[in-house]
């Protein structure tokens, strides 16, 4: 009886979810509920509610529905909607000090103290960000299948608007395929507070006081600004045997217009080691990024359980100077008839920006471009995890993942004249990543 | 004498740069066509697909954790994309 209620229950929703999807697509809304049973089958959908949380730092909560619907000469329509929610501190750029350190915050509406030896971590992140995207792919010829597709993600200061169009060309008995794409993403950045003016100085002091406001403003040089993305990408992918396919791409990004942090700054020492004053930060207008991927899936026979493992390179190297390895494996390893576990390994390394420095002696001498962001800086990351999977009854889906992320920032040859503690310059950063997924 | 070799040695230099461009090029070609014939005998047969067709031999076997963990480590490290577009997004990096 209680199954009966479930796949009703069930049923319901994918109904539901299917209307929604035809409304928003256009689709006739009368025709879906007219044909519910019929919809609810076309319809597939894959959700999943993920945490991912930072020790001390920024924790995130992320809610995706992606729904596809296949129609009668193969044409796909993907539709998906995410939302998350940002909470939390993170670091602003400035280093630890032996002594407590006042900053303004982003809007300039009043400060935050960071306690000595603790790394400035801004608490005022707060964002909840909405997504939207729509993919449609269908068969342009024997050989050749296109597909368009839209973005659209809002947050409270940010909105960014994307396109992109594919072309796959099959041959070789469909064990070949040569694909083409393009992408543009128009970005709009609206900070409370507005965009600081690079290497300014920021304003520290009595945010009550009458003139404080005019004062905040003499650090602000607009109220928005925009970035660009052109994205390019050339793959290749061949199947070798029964068993193995593999998958190589080749990809040209160019980012233009403000690629700068407004939150983050960068620490002015004295020759004692004391920050004198915090400078915001200064990234180019443009950076260009290239990179090739590469992956594998081999499926293995009963002898080693029917494994599927799937190892993937990707290089990137830019104009900023960084360039990175990333080597992710992952091994579907069927347990029993109906479910699965999948453990997850992944490995990244980075060199630094060559405009970036953990801190600055004499800010006249940084006339150009500075960042303190260790996201930009050299490190080494690692992630550790695995997935459990279980196929239900009704054929729907299951699963559940958890994740470790350490990211280990390293010295990239920044000559500390100072002599600072390297713990300090380079903290770790840890978090952990659970997720539930549900198909149906 | 040894101020008219130089332009001699340079012309040689130079020609036989436009001979070494010449063959690296032909090699190039020579192993793009070579690997597009062995391409062509690689794969399998529309009846050997049993296992290529399974969902987890689907290059992006999970696209939902795909898009999870790309927003995660843009947001995180100074890389993305490469298996798709990098794209923008998001005021997260």
């Amino acid at each position: 009886m209680n199954d009966v209620k479930n796949i009703s229950k069930n049923i319901n929703l994918k109904a539901a979810l299917s209307v929604a999807a035809g409304a928003l697509f256009g689709t006739s809304v009368v025709t879906a509920l007219g044909s519910q049973a019929k919809e609810a089958d076309e319809w597939q959908f894959e959700s999943a509610f993920l945490v991912y949380s930072e020790k001390d730092r920024v924790s995130a909560t992320e809610a995706i529905i992606a729904g596809s619907k296949t129609f009668d000469n193969d044409e796909v329509l993907n539709l998906k909607l995410t939302i998350d929610a940002l909470t939390g501190a993170s670091a602003n750029g400035a280093i630890v000090q032996p002594l407590a350190q006042t900053f303004t915050r982003p809007s300039g509406n009043g400060q935050y103290v960071t306690p000595a030896g603790e790394t400035p971590l801004d608490d005022t992140f707060k964002d909840t960000r909405v997504q939207i995207n729509g993919q449609w792919t269908q068969p342009l010829s024997e050989s050749i299948t296109g597909s368009v597709g839209g973005h659209l993600s809002k947050e409270y200061d940010y909105l960014s608007l994307g396109v992109n169009g594919n072309l796959a060309y099959d041959f070789n008995r469909n064990n070949s395929t040569i694909s083409m794409g393009l992408s543009y993403f128009q970005d709009t950045f609206t900070p409370e507070g507005g965009i600081p003016k690079p290497l300014s100085p920021m304003l520290i002091g009595d945010s009550s006081s009458p003139d404080w406001n005019a004062e905040f403003a003499k650090t602000r040089i607009s109220d928005s600004e925009d970035k660009s993305t052109t994205d390019m990408l050339v793959g290749f992918t061949q199947v070798i045997n029964r068993r193995m396919i593999t998958a190589f791409n080749y990809s040209y990004s160019m980012v233009d217009g403000y690629l700068t942090d407004p939150f983050k700054v960068v620490s002015v020492l004295k020759a004692d080691g004391i920050a004198q004053e915090y400078i915001y930060e200064n990234r180019p207008g443009s950076r260009v990024k290239q990179s090739a991927f590469m992956q594998a899936k081999y499926h293995f026979d009963a002898s080693f359980l029917n494994t599927v493992a799937d190892v993937s390179y990707r290089y990137m190297w830019d104009d900023w100077a960084i360039n990175s390895h990333t080597l992710d494996t992952r091994f579907t390893i069927p347990v029993g008839a109906t479910s699965y576990i999948e453990p997850h390994i992944r490995y990244y390394q980075q060199s630094a920006a060559d405009f970036f420095q953990p801190y600055v002696i004499d800010k006249l001498a940084h006339t150009h471009f500075v960042s303190a962001d260790y996201r930009i800086g050299e490190m080494t990351a690692v992630t550790v995890g695995a997935k459990y999977g279980v196929l239900l009854n009704d054929g729907n889906e299951l699963s559940f993942r958890f994740e470790y992320y350490r990211q280990m920032p390293t010295d990239s040859g920044f000559v500390d004249v100072i002599g600072l503690n390297s713990l300090h310059l380079y903290p770790v950063v840890e978090a952990v990543i659970a997720q539930v997924s549900y198909s149906f | 004498m040894k101020a008219k070799l130089f332009p001699l040695n340079k012309l040689s230099f130079k020609k036989s740069l436009q001979r070494f461009k010449r063959l690296a090029k032909l090699a190039v070609l020579t192993v793009a066509l070579a690997n597009l014939s062995a391409c062509s005998s690689l794969g399998v047969e529309p009846w050997e697909r049993d296992l290529l067709a399974k969902k987890e031999m689907a290059l992006t076997a999970s696209p939902i954790d795909a898009a999870l963990d790309d927003h995660i480590y843009f947001s995180k490290e100074a890389s993305s994309g490469g298996k798709s577009f990098g794209g923008g997004g998001c005021g997260c990096n």
